[in-house]
């Protein structure tokens, strides 16, 4: 997967959880939790609906490669075949 | 009009999402009613074909006021109102009459007599307020000619005088003489209308409620009676979540993305089963006396983006297995957060968990919901150094806390709530 598909379904993702989600002056590399208010539940929403446009299961080990924008576009690219 | 809270006198209805010659069902949303907290999508409490609606869309009615007549004769499997023998149409049912058994509002919610819509239509006319209305009719119905007593007795004995003079000068300078008259004191004279006109003149802009601070207001007011009224007492204990969380993942590994459980879902429903163990703290205190509620209907304490706080509950949430219990967590928060919560999820809590973890808070010292008589606080999970066996380890630990009621109970049953959450916790394989 290329960075540009793979940030294309990180926005389409968060924008689902989080529909007013500023993402055009959100930093690259801030905390997605903090900047964005996600709790537990947000986050859980958040990542089935990563996993859901990416076709890839994530699973709570990989939580940590989510943090910010930056981490999780690196993650589908990286992880998910092309 | 249902109560949707303690703390709810009144509602709005905004949108009916049925007309008369539908066929609803029991738990179909037939309207959309506005109270100061949110917009609520109301659930049906009858099946069968309505009748007529009545109270129209935009008009505030208090609680207890029948919405609308459902003819439940016209459905084959209505389990109330059999056909009478005479009639042809069996009595009408109406909704949403029966209000939750617990806990009594604060006030007499609704008139026992219902009142038909040509009285109210009567009343409409004559611009009398119903709720003010004493009926002399038959089981203390209003009548007609009630109303027309009320309509003929002057409305606004406070009112000022206005001196002619006055009176011509507001007229002339466009001063609204009903904002002067509404004050208390002596005639309003010609002085007080300039000055009102000056006030008047750079219109300052209306300064609307907004919804969110309508929420604050509610929220205010019955922080405020908790604080006054309930002697709280408050204890905390730390629980080891090494095994639970275990569990968990090794669970999570082996259910799809969808199905995943969150420890948020382990802790409500340890509570759920505490609070079923000790029902000292599981029900409401009203009356000056303790009921406690044969279900445990957990209110989940949902904190809304942009501020404010919604407690939408989880009915009988000691039955539900682990998964649907989850399921139902993340549908209520969903729809808080929405600003479309349900009828059913602002239904009476019997006892309220509020769970801060996710804002990285250790400990929460909890505000007791009336008339409930406990509250239960969850900080952050969070990694730390533990005795474990002799030996020091690192385990995942949560404090917990109780909120309790001293007129209802003492501090040893609190502990015992703290002790049996604990307990339950440590064998997370039995809460499935």
């Amino acid at each position: 997967m290329i960075d540009t598909e793979a940030r294309a379904i990180v926005s389409a993702a968060l924008l689902a959880i989080v529909p007013d989600a500023p993402l055009d002056t959100l930093d690259e590399t801030t905390d997605l939790r903090d900047s964005l208010e996600l709790d537990s539940l947000d986050f859980l929403a958040f990542v089935e609906q990563l996993s859901h446009r990416s076709g890839r299961r994530i699973d709570e080990d990989d939580y940590p490669h989510l943090r910010t924008l930056a981490d999780c576009t690196r993650f589908l690219r990286d992880t998910t075949a092309a | 009009m249902p109560s949707l809270g303690a703390d709810m006198d009144a509602g709005t209805v905004v949108e009916w999402l049925i007309k008369p010659g539908d066929t609803v069902h029991k738990g179909d949303i037939v309207a959309v009613v506005d109270t100061a907290k949110a917009a609520v999508e109301v659930e049906c409490f009858e099946s069968g074909v309505i009748e007529r609606l009545l109270v129209p869309e935009g008009q505030s009615v208090p609680v207890g006021t029948p919405l609308a007549v459902i003819n439940s004769a016209l459905t084959e499997a209505s389990p109330h109102a059999g056909p009478e023998p005479t009639g042809t149409v069996s009595e009408p049912a109406e909704i949403p009459v029966p209000m939750p058994p617990t806990p009594p509002a604060p006030k007499p919610p609704g008139r026992p007599v219902p009142i038909s819509p040509i009285i109210r239509q009567i009343a409409a006319h004559a611009g009398v307020d119903l709720s003010t209305v004493h009926g002399t009719g038959r089981g203390g119905a209003i009548t007609r000619r009630d109303i027309e007593r009320v309509a003929q007795t002057p409305a606004a004995p406070t009112r000022r005088p206005v001196s002619p003079y006055a009176r011509t000068l507001a007229a002339e300078l466009g001063v609204d003489l009903d904002s002067l008259t509404a004050k208390e004191g002596g005639p309003v004279t010609a002085a007080e209308v300039r000055a009102a006109a000056k006030r008047t003149e750079p219109q300052p802009p209306l300064v609307r409620r907004t919804p969110a601070t309508d929420m604050r207001t509610a929220i205010a007011e019955l922080m405020t009676k908790a604080n006054q009224e309930i002697p709280h007492y408050h204890l905390a204990a730390t629980i080891d979540l090494h095994t639970a969380l275990t569990w968990l993942h090794d669970h999570n590994q082996t259910v799809p993305v969808t199905e995943r459980l969150l420890p948020a879902a382990l802790l409500l429903k340890a509570t759920a089963l505490a609070a079923a163990e000790v029902p000292e703290l599981n029900g409401h205190w009203v009356d000056g006396g303790f009921r406690s509620s044969s279900t445990v209907d957990l209110g989940v304490a949902v904190s809304l983006r942009g501020g404010g706080l919604l407690v939408p509950v989880i009915a009988s949430a000691e039955t539900m297995p682990l998964a649907e219990l989850m399921a139902a967590l993340r549908e209520r928060a969903s729809r808080a957060r929405s600003g479309r919560p349900r009828a059913s999820d602002l239904a009476p809590a019997s006892i309220t968990v509020t769970n801060l973890g996710d804002l990285g808070v250790d400990l929460v010292h909890g505000v007791i919901h009336p008339p409930q008589v406990a509250l239960v606080g969850f900080g952050a999970v969070a990694d730390r150094p533990w005795a474990v066996d002799g030996l020091l380890g690192i385990r995942p630990v949560v404090t917990v806390t109780v909120a309790a009621d001293h007129r209802a109970t003492d501090g040893a049953v609190g502990a015992r709530l703290l002790h049996a959450i604990d307990r339950i916790l440590q064998h997370p394989e039995e809460l499935t």
